[in-house]
């Protein structure tokens, strides 16, 4: 037996800073301890400004999760100034964290993750060709196809909240922009361009069948109606059988979502049983975090090992995620995929099946506008109080909590989805999801940069700027 | 073009926005936006195959000058606290700060480019009591240095090149890089801002210009009058052809219904005010247009407020047109 520590590092393809140590014996992590290596203080900055200036700061804590923390803060607003949007504010506002959600969702398979499988580790596998040509770095047509189709989905963006990342529109009573009858055309014509993208190169399907896929059963019957290379999710599914990937990145089997849409309702989900979510029991556990206090770094902290804290519900590691949101939901395939916790195939399958949804929701959504109605209601503060800003961002479930005194902010404290996923141990030892997720990778001698490790970490579709803000 | 003009991304202390942002570059994304004009990414930290050791081969050859850089791009800013040790922000996998990975490739690049307001100024991190020691490659905020001397040059004989903006608009990072690609050399104003965008103030193009013509004021948000009375629209003092492109295909900050809050100006991130309240002494915006005499715009202002006609006036507080502009037949000389 040789026992080695590997650290690997920097991860790109996710968003931000991530360092991950291993401790590999017998050809496997025995050990992973994920860093977040950068601290940036949101925290301690919005202390002390006027409440509305959170709708500048906190969506500028993440570029690719910008909406979801725009949407937190304005809810957090809302909560404390009772505020309403009316209907079409709520469509609006909908439609603007949806396209950020899908957004994401397309460019974490197309740019992120794929790329891996166009690695030279897999040279003799009988898909390796077809996996080069499709999803090398930058230049695969996967890529090509669909970054542009991205890019023209945004469009959306810049007719609802003007630009993306970093809107204004969404506010706690609505949104800033009416759509008047030519728009809503107009936003029907961009989502009717983006679902031919996605059925055309994506899927190579409608939208609807992916949507309806309900059982593993259904999956795999899909997957092997056509030959392996119709789509590029097809391909993946017949790389992920190849591979095993749905026995590797074993997580927690606890899940939890704020609940999204109205579609999927919030909860947590132990070893497939759901249950109603209080949030009175997610707390913050500092241990492994070079934190002196809540918001208070400590950069030389004995012990600690990232910036990132480590939340617990009632002092239980969860995963968050698109997968997390449908389990909860009590979706028949996430539930077949997660049945032991989740794995790299569960999550990555969750994500595609959750974009096609999204996309077909969005099409009602605009149609159920209603020009010439309001789209945002006056929500003046009192100069005291305390709210809460939950949502599901594409990565999972993101909470903002604000204190108003004075006038001005008093705390404001924020969780994001990867501060589950990638947190820390905690005070009784227990490791996050991905540390979980870790242990048992395959690791051949001598390989410093091992591609199920990446295959694993990826699968959450971290995003460590969220994480450590 | 002969040979590929070569572009390393690093990310500081960013949010990644400025890098999604470009990310829909030109409807085609900014691997193909800057194809087209022989231009390669070395590696960048959200779009290359390299990772970990891979990665860092290339880092390392970077800042050791065996491998040419042409433009080293920072986005983000650079995270020099605690006490100058930088340990804010630590490159994973090598025990190094960011700060000292900087400074190493940037003393080696022909070009260095701040990518957005936070890698020019600081921005956003430097907020309020600046935790983290944030600052800007070339500058801290308006007057002081960042991580680089003021008196910084890079190889290419340029200093930092400062593409402002929270996030910039990814034409102006491409127009940039395509114009050092193409000349060798890129236009800065007294800030190091290309002007070829920061020549121009957001307000230029503004779809709200008869509202602001008239001072028919928009009252709160979602109403179509003009943003700078109440709602904090700093987008008459604010450098960017913002309203002379579109943004996302369709929009602008303006075109969406919120105040523009200058991102492309050092210091925009404690502006002194709430962001979304126009700042008012005597009733009179502190921020008056750039070039104005306040005389001449209280006049003018009071004067146009008189002559504002109903229909303006009416459709400045709905969100959306309740009163058309008139129909009369054509008239002839």
């Amino acid at each position: 037996m040789t026992a080695r520590r590997l650290i690997v590092g920097p991860f790109n393809r996710v968003e931000g800073d991530l360092e991950v140590t291993l401790d590999i014996a017998d050809g496997m992590v025995r050990e992973a301890r994920v860093t977040a290596p950068l601290y940036r203080g949101f925290e301690q900055i919005l202390g002390g400004r006027p409440p509305e200036d959170c709708l500048v700061i906190a969506p500028r804590i993440c570029g690719i999760c910008s909406v979801s923390q725009s949407t937190a803060a304005a809810r957090a607003l809302a909560a404390i100034a009772g505020a309403a949007p009316p209907p079409n504010g709520r469509l609006a506002a909908d439609l603007i964290l949806a396209a950020e959600n899908a957004a994401d969702h397309l460019t974490h398979f197309v740019l992120f993750f794929m790329p891996d499988f166009a690695h030279q580790t897999y040279a003799r596998r009988p898909w390796f060709a077809a996996a080069q040509r499709r999803f090398a770095a930058g230049h695969g047509e996967c890529a090509r196809a669909l970054v542009p189709a991205r890019a023209r989905f945004l469009h959306l963006m810049g007719l609802l909240a003007g630009k993306w990342p970093h809107s204004l529109a969404l506010q706690p009573g609505g949104v800033t922009k009416g759509v008047d009858s030519g728009e809503r055309i107009r936003l029907l014509s961009i989502l009717a361009e983006f679902r031919e993208a996605l059925e055309t190169h994506l899927f190579a399907d409608r939208l609807e069948r992916i949507a309806a896929l309900a059982s593993r059963a259904d999956l795999d019957a899909w997957a092997g109606a056509e030959a392996p290379d119709r789509g590029h999710f097809r391909l993946f599914l017949h790389i992920a059988r190849d591979l095993g990937l749905s026995g590797l990145g074993r997580g927690p089997a606890t899940f939890l979502s704020y609940g999204s849409f109205g579609l999927w309702p919030a909860g947590v989900t132990v070893d497939g049983r759901t249950a109603a979510l209080d949030p009175a029991g997610i707390g913050e556990d500092l241990t492994s975090a070079w934190m002196a206090g809540p918001t208070q770094p400590d950069a030389f902290k004995d012990g600690a090992s990232s910036w990132c804290k480590a939340p617990r519900l009632n002092g239980a590691v969860a995963e968050v995620g698109a997968l997390a949101r449908q389990v909860v939901a009590g979706d028949p395939l996430a539930t077949a995929l997660a049945a032991n916790g989740g794995s790299v195939l569960a999550r990555v399958v969750m994500r595609l099946v959750e974009l096609a949804r999204l996309v077909v929701a969005m099409e009602g959504w605009v149609r159920a506008i209603r020009p010439a109605e309001p789209f945002c209601e006056e929500s003046p503060l009192p100069l005291r109080g305390q709210g809460s800003g939950l949502v599901e961002a594409a990565r999972g479930a993101l909470g903002h909590w604000l204190t108003i005194e004075a006038g001005i902010i008093r705390d404001y404290r924020i969780i994001a989805p990867t501060t589950w996923n990638f947190s820390p141990r905690d005070a009784g030892g227990c490791p996050g999801p991905l540390e979980q997720a870790l242990a048992g990778t395959p690791v051949d001698p001598g390989d410093r940069n091992p591609v199920a490790v990446q295959h694993v970490v990826r699968s959450f579709d971290p995003c460590m700027v969220c994480t450590v803000h | 073009m002969s040979e590929a003009f070569s572009v390393l991304w690093l990310q500081a202390g960013s949010c990644g926005g400025c890098t999604m942002s470009a990310l829909a570059a030109d409807d085609v994304g900014l691997v193909a936006a800057l194809d087209r004009f022989g231009i390669r990414l070395l590696w960048h930290p959200a779009l290359s195959a390299q990772s970990g050791p891979d990665a860092l081969d290339i880092l390392a050859d970077a800042a050791a000058g065996r491998i040419a850089v042409d433009a080293l791009c920072v986005e983000g800013a650079v995270m020099t606290g605690p006490n100058g040790t930088g340990r804010f922000q630590m490159m994973a996998g090598t025990g190094q700060s960011t700060a000292a990975w900087i400074a190493a490739i940037a003393a080696q690049a022909r070009h260095v480019v701040a990518v957005g307001s936070c890698a020019a100024y600081g921005g956003i991190p430097m907020a309020g009591a600046n935790p983290t020691d944030a600052t800007g490659l070339q500058f801290l905020g308006f007057d002081g240095a960042g991580l680089l001397p003021r008196s910084f040059v890079a190889r290419g004989g340029l200093p930092v090149i400062n593409v402002a903006g929270c996030a910039p608009h990814p034409g102006w990072l491409v127009e940039t890089l395509a114009e050092l690609a193409l000349s060798g050399t890129c236009a800065l104003d007294g800030l190091g801002r290309p002007r070829a965008f920061a020549d121009h103030l957001a307000h230029h193009g503004c779809s709200r210009n008869e509202f602001y013509e008239f001072k028919a004021s928009a009252a709160r948000a979602s109403d179509r009058g003009c943003l700078m009375e109440n709602l904090g629209c700093k987008a008459t003092q604010a450098p960017g052809d913002c309203n002379l492109r579109r943004w996302n295909g369709y929009g602008s900050c303006t075109d969406a219904g919120y105040a523009c809050i200058n991102c492309t100006t050092p210091g925009f991130q404690d502006c002194g005010a709430p962001f979304l309240e126009t700042a008012k002494i005597a009733g009179i915006p502190v921020g008056l247009p750039v070039d104005m005499p306040k005389a001449w715009f209280v006049a003018l202002a009071a004067l146009s407020k008189s002559a504002t006609p109903q229909r303006v006036r009416t459709n400045a507080h709905a969100d959306h047109v309740i009163v058309p502009p008139i129909h009369r037949p054509p008239r002839s000389p």
